[in-house]
């Protein structure tokens, strides 16, 4: 295959040396985008339009679904789709800034809206179609979102009941509507698919994505359209991702990797995109791998273990010569997985680490050197990691030498860093600590470099990739008559990572018991999607609690590792 | 076992893992994933459930065919003794 790859220090791999990284600036990855006249960036142009604009005919995405139906759309169709988007945002009032929603699962819809937003100089927003009714709520009114892209089930299961609380909610589009107000695809029909392309700054917000921190409200992180820049970049190093590479990445949309790793990263290196609308089902994701000949995939801890539970007899029947590289994102991946990769597929998995706020890849096990199982890798070029403590007096001690553990703190600055918490400038000063950035999560650096995650330095509980926040999963427990306390912890689990577990003492008059058992898991499932709502309840009389009243999670976990997994 | 019992513990194992659903607005055809929100680890939940509940094992490559109610009846029903 010839590859049409843009040269940066001679080549995209990165050498085996990390002395010899020099040439891998943040200012040559920059080179390795277009840009648009005056020095204004647009995600949308370099993910689609330049591509479009050079091998417009080649397949830009290869849609699957469950049926067993594919579409395929070149990079002109995918121009004209989003073009005709942004087209029909401008019709509607939707001006530059303004928040466009979209929940919807993966399919050529999100690819669209997604796109066709970003061209619009409009801000994207991607949530869980599987969320319930409150978190959908709370994040479309915290993001003031005056466009929502979803289907009609959803709709009129969640959102139609709740529409007058949403005041800044204009316009609803569903992509499976086929006639009638807000049907998207006529409406598209109607728009010219040359739209211009907005003349966003590098600085612009393009991305708004919703995480979940220990308290209440979940923090809307920015991101600017200059994120791209290290976005491609890394999914050159860590990747080796080139135009014409058939790339197939899991994650749900709702979830940043998605996003990023789904939609513009893969799409500005000019890779071929597989997306697979159907849930997890082993036997179909295999014959993905070896009908489309998938050379990059992208995919997640829980889904690696439940295809190992399927497995390595599986996995084995199946054709994946094309496979070249394997990695995983979300929680850390354990070692015996990284290794099943290796047995099942000639491939062992590389993990990789980053947030939401990093707004890219940080820290990989890179093809560049030997996977350590179990370990997150090293930090890419540029990008300067450390182990630090928090001190009382508001300082930051890093602290130096082999098998130190601490916080994972990143010198602030690199281009795809989350530019504030929407409304909440507190929580983002917040963030930061002398020039570095505190990712929240504990690890541990050996001898030679390589990051090991040790757990959350806050109560996040992180379940099959989502961040949950234990606040928001409690407060919809209190809003049930029978529940006086809630906890929510998270509970070690050999497939999830951890799953989400509620303490619960019942209010006066409500019975611990079976009943009150799925009474609270229905209205935790009702009220916030399975993503969120606990797998399990655990009663108990009364909760721990500090001298201030506040709720101890920790002495729950603990609890909860000395009980017998399944209680509740 | 019989058509009417394995449709119950398919129904009472559904209602373990997801409690919200009404068994009576149960479409039998229809994917269980299309009509509630179900996501992998409850679909596992459910199979595992029923393994334990008839004593059976039922291999990953098979649980596509538990997916629905209709489809979940007739696949335990070959598995279980008459």
């Amino acid at each position: 295959m010839t590859r049409l790859r843009k040269s940066v220090g001679g080549s995209h791999v990165l050498p085996r040396d990390p002395d010899a990284w020099g040439a891998f600036t943040w200012s040559a990855a920059r080179a390795d985008l277009d840009g648009l006249a005056g020095g204004a960036l647009n995600m949308a142009h370099e993910a689609v339009d330049r591509h479009a604009a050079r091998r417009g005919g080649e397949t830009a995405l290869r849609v699957l679904d469950p049926q067993g139906g594919r579409r395929l759309l070149t990079w002109h169709d995918l121009a004209a789709r989003t073009g005709r988007f942004a087209d029909l945002l401008r019709a509607l009032g939707v001006r530059r800034g303004d928040v466009v929603v979209a929940a919807l699962g993966r399919g050529e819809a999100l690819y669209t809206t997604a796109l066709g937003t970003l061209k619009a100089g409009c801000v994207f927003s991607a949530l869980f179609p599987a969320f319930g009714p409150e978190p959908l709520r709370a994040r479309l009114a915290a993001g003031r979102a005056r466009v929502l892209v979803t289907t009609k089930a959803v709709y009129e299961r969640k959102i139609a009941p709740q529409r007058a609380a949403l005041p800044d909610l204009e316009h609803i589009l569903l992509t499976d509507a086929a006639e009638g107000a807000g049907a998207l695809e006529p409406a598209l029909a109607a728009m010219s698919p040359a739209a211009d392309t907005a003349p966003t700054r590098p600085g612009d917000a393009a991305l708004l994505q919703f995480t979940s921190g220990t308290t209440g409200t979940p923090k809307g992180a920015v991101l600017a359209h200059e994120a791209l820049v290290a976005q491609l970049a890394t999914a050159r190093w860590v990747f080796d991702l080139a135009p014409g590479d058939v790339y197939w990445c899991t994650a749900d949309p709702g979830w940043i990797t998605g996003l990023v790793y789904g939609v513009v990263a893969p799409l500005a290196a000019g890779a071929t995109v597989v997306v697979d609308g159907g849930d997890f089902e082993a036997g179909r994701w295999l014959s993905i791998l070896e009908r489309e000949r998938v050379q990059v995939w992208y995919t997640a801890p829980t889904a690696i273990r439940l295809l190992r539970r399927a497995g390595t007899e599986l996995a084995r029947g199946v054709d994946t010569s094309a496979l070249r590289l394997a990695a995983s994102v979300g929680e850390p991946l354990d070692p015996a997985s990284v290794r099943w990769g290796q047995e099942a597929f000639g491939r062992p998995f590389h993990d990789t680490w980053w947030q939401t706020e990093t707004g890219a890849i940080m820290i990989a096990n890179t093809p560049a050197r030997d996977i350590k199982p179990g370990s997150m890798g090293r930090p890419l070029p540029n990008i300067t990691a450390a182990v630090a403590r928090r001190e009382d007096d508001g300082g930051l001690t890093l602290l130096e030498g082999a098998e130190a553990t601490g916080e994972l703190v990143l010198k602030a600055g690199w281009p795809s860093m989350f530019r504030g918490y929407l409304d909440q400038p507190h929580r983002y000063a917040a963030s930061f600590r002398d020039g570095w950035y505190l990712t929240g999560d504990l690890v541990r650096r050996d001898g030679d470099g390589d990051f090991w995650f040790v757990g959350r330095a806050d109560d996040v509980i992180k379940s099959s990739g989502h961040m949950v926040g234990p606040t928001e999963v409690e407060a919809a427990l209190l809003e049930h008559p029978g529940v006086a306390e809630a906890g929510v912890v998270g509970r070690p689990d050999a497939v999830a990572g951890e799953v989400v577990v509620a303490f619960v003492a019942p209010a006066p008059g409500h019975a611990p018991g079976e009943a009150l058992r799925r009474e609270l898991l229905a209205h935790a499932r009702r009220r916030l999607g399975p993503a969120l709502a606990p797998r399990a309840i655990v009663f108990r009389d009364q909760l721990p609690k500090t001298d201030s009243g506040k709720i101890m999670r920790r002495v729950l976990r603990d609890r909860l590792l000395k009980e017998t997994p399944g209680d509740g | 076992m019989a058509e009417q019992d394995l449709k119950r513990h398919v129904l009472d194992q559904l209602a373990a893992v997801a409690p919200e659903v009404d068994p009576d607005a149960v479409d039998p055809e229809t994917n269980f994933r299309d009509q509630f929100d179900i996501d992998s680890v409850d679909f596992l939940n459910l199979v595992l459930g029923l393994e334990k509940r008839l004593g059976v094992r039922i291999p990953e490559y098979d649980y596509p065919k538990l997916s629905s109610l209709d489809g979940a009846v007739a696949y335990l029903r070959e598995k279980t003794p008459a």
